[in-house]
């Protein structure tokens, strides 16, 4: 019936209305909620969601050693060619050459911080860190060098 | 017991005794601009501060907090920087209404004060036909929209001076409707007589059913009148800019965002007057006790109180709800709110025919 579709409507309306109201009201009323971080004044007691991304980096362990075979999964699956790898031949002791990382260059300004890099990675040698003051006075300095001068790859991994 | 009652036949008396009639009465006027402009002023200020705390606790945020304590002092420093902006006035506009538009809506928000009673015995202007002469002057400031949209020669402007003037010419009637339910009740246009019949009990307990639904039409209503969010299609910002005032900058920006807010509490004082009893104080039947505590409290911190809780009643809708589209908001005025409150009117004439209200 018409009159009754027309009254069951209004109470639907009002209902849905009063469950957005009885929301915002909730967070009226408990400023505990309340997400906004202070930035420069709390910088030391920042807190960061889990999932913000703010710069690839590699990380080493204590003896100078990455996991990066030199694979460059990483550089084909940037979007806009943030990341660019430079290989050479390490001699083994048996004498045997074998592909390894000479140079992993990674340009903070053309990153978008997509994850498609840790992704792609075989060995897990690269993952975002929370890091996000960047800001330099020169351009250059974005360019960055990924692995340690004198790092070497992890026994173990291919 | 404070009451501003007896300053103001004290002030009146001291004025008469000392110069003629007519000195006294241009005095008189003299004081009442003075008190009107400051009123607007402040709150002009504590309104906008209000807003953007209300909205930042509701979305997760803390609002300003930078300028003086608690950020208190914020609208005032805004305040200070629209006035030493420069109002410019855009080549192509109709100059002459592009500069008087927003003083006419400025004064249509003046001329609004006149008979609301802020405290028992405050009130400008005790007409007797109060509740007409405020339905009837608050539809005038659809002619300042019109006329700065239509002056300030952009297509922005305009069409959300057309769309507020839809929307205003429609939902006066739903509101006018909402009204004219207390007037029945009540037998009387005059606000102090709306406020005096009010003494057992506000309309809104007394009225039964009807009297919730007419105050929640009215709500709705002259937040639509308003020109507030969830109805803002007049400045709808994210289509037309700021709507009518996209062309206006700088104090004369600043007099249309004033007249916004107080628009906003005359509409709640107005609502406080006919549902929640104006500077009556809560009273409950014959509890002679609890009536008499409740009368210690000032009438002026009741009215204030009432005000505040509607005005805060419409924010919360405005930072809750997202924005109707201009066939919707038709919709539920002429397809809803209309039918809704004219039956509701209905039941009221009966209820108070057969005396059925408290």
């Amino acid at each position: 019936m018409f009159i009754k579709e027309y009254i069951k409507d209004i109470f639907r309306a009002v209902k849905s209305l009063l469950t957005g109201m009885n929301r915002t009201g909730y967070y009226f009323v408990r400023p505990r909620e309340i997400i906004t971080e202070q930035y420069p004044d709390n910088r030391d007691t920042l807190v960061l969601a889990e999932r913000f991304r703010g710069e690839v980096v590699m990380p080493h362990d204590e003896k100078n050693k990455h996991a990066c075979t030199g694979c460059t999964a990483c550089e084909l699956a940037c979007p806009n060619g943030t990341i660019k790898i430079i290989t050479k031949f390490d001699i083994s002791p048996e004498g045997k050459k074998k592909k390894a990382l000479d140079t992993f260059i990674y340009h903070l300004e053309l990153c978008t911080m997509c994850n498609l890099c840790v992704v792609a990675c075989p060995t897990d040698a690269i993952k975002m860190a929370q890091n996000f003051e960047h800001s330099v006075y020169d351009r250059t300095r974005l360019t960055k060098k990924l692995n340690n001068p004198g790092s070497k790859i992890r026994e173990g991994i291919e | 017991m404070f009451s501003l009652e007896g300053i103001t036949n004290s002030i009146q008396e001291w004025l008469f005794a000392t110069f003629n009639p007519t000195v006294a009465l241009l005095i008189q006027f003299a004081i009442v601009i003075l008190l009107a402009i400051t009123l607007f002023a402040v709150l002009g200020l504590v309104l906008v501060l209000m807003e953007r705390k209300v909205a930042a606790r509701m979305q997760i945020r803390l609002g300003p907090n930078r300028v003086g304590p608690q950020g208190m002092f914020q609208t005032t420093a805004d305040t200070l920087k629209l006035i030493m902006k420069e109002g410019l006035t855009p080549d192509g506009a109709d100059k002459f209404l592009f500069n008087l538009a927003p003083y006419i809506v400025m004064i249509v928000a003046m001329l609004l004060l006149a008979p609301i009673a802020f405290a028992k015995g405050f009130q400008i202007w005790d007409i007797n036909i109060g509740v007409l002469y405020v339905t009837a002057i608050s539809s005038l400031a659809v002619i300042g929209i019109l006329m700065a949209g239509w002056a300030s020669n952009n297509k922005y402007s305009m069409l959300g001076a057309m769309r507020s003037g839809a929307q205003i010419v429609s939902y006066e009637l739903s509101a006018g409707l909402s009204i004219i339910t207390i007037v029945v009740l009540t037998g009387s246009l005059q606000i102090s007589e709306i406020v005096a019949s009010q003494q057992n009990g506000w309309w809104l307990f007394k009225g039964h059913i009807p009297a919730i639904i007419a105050f929640v039409i009215f709500i709705i209503a002259v937040t639509a009148e308003t020109n507030r969010a969830p109805f803002d299609l007049a400045e709808a910002e994210s289509e037309l800019t700021a709507g009518f005032h996209t062309e206006y900058s700088g104090m004369k920006f600043a007099l249309f965002f004033l007249a916004e807010y107080i628009n906003i509490f005359i509409v709640c004082a107005i609502g406080a007057t006919l549902f929640l009893g104006g500077w009556m104080p809560l009273h409950i039947g014959s509890w002679e006790g609890f009536n008499r505590i409740m009368d210690y409290i000032p009438s002026v911190v009741w009215f204030f109180g009432k005000t505040f809780f509607l005005i805060f009643l419409i924010m919360w809708f405005r930072w809750t709800f997202p924005r109707l589209r201009i066939d919707q908001l038709l919709n539920l005025e002429w397809k809803y709110l209309l039918p809704i409150s004219l039956f509701n009117l209905l039941l009221v004439t009966v209820i108070a025919i057969l005396g059925w209200h408290f």
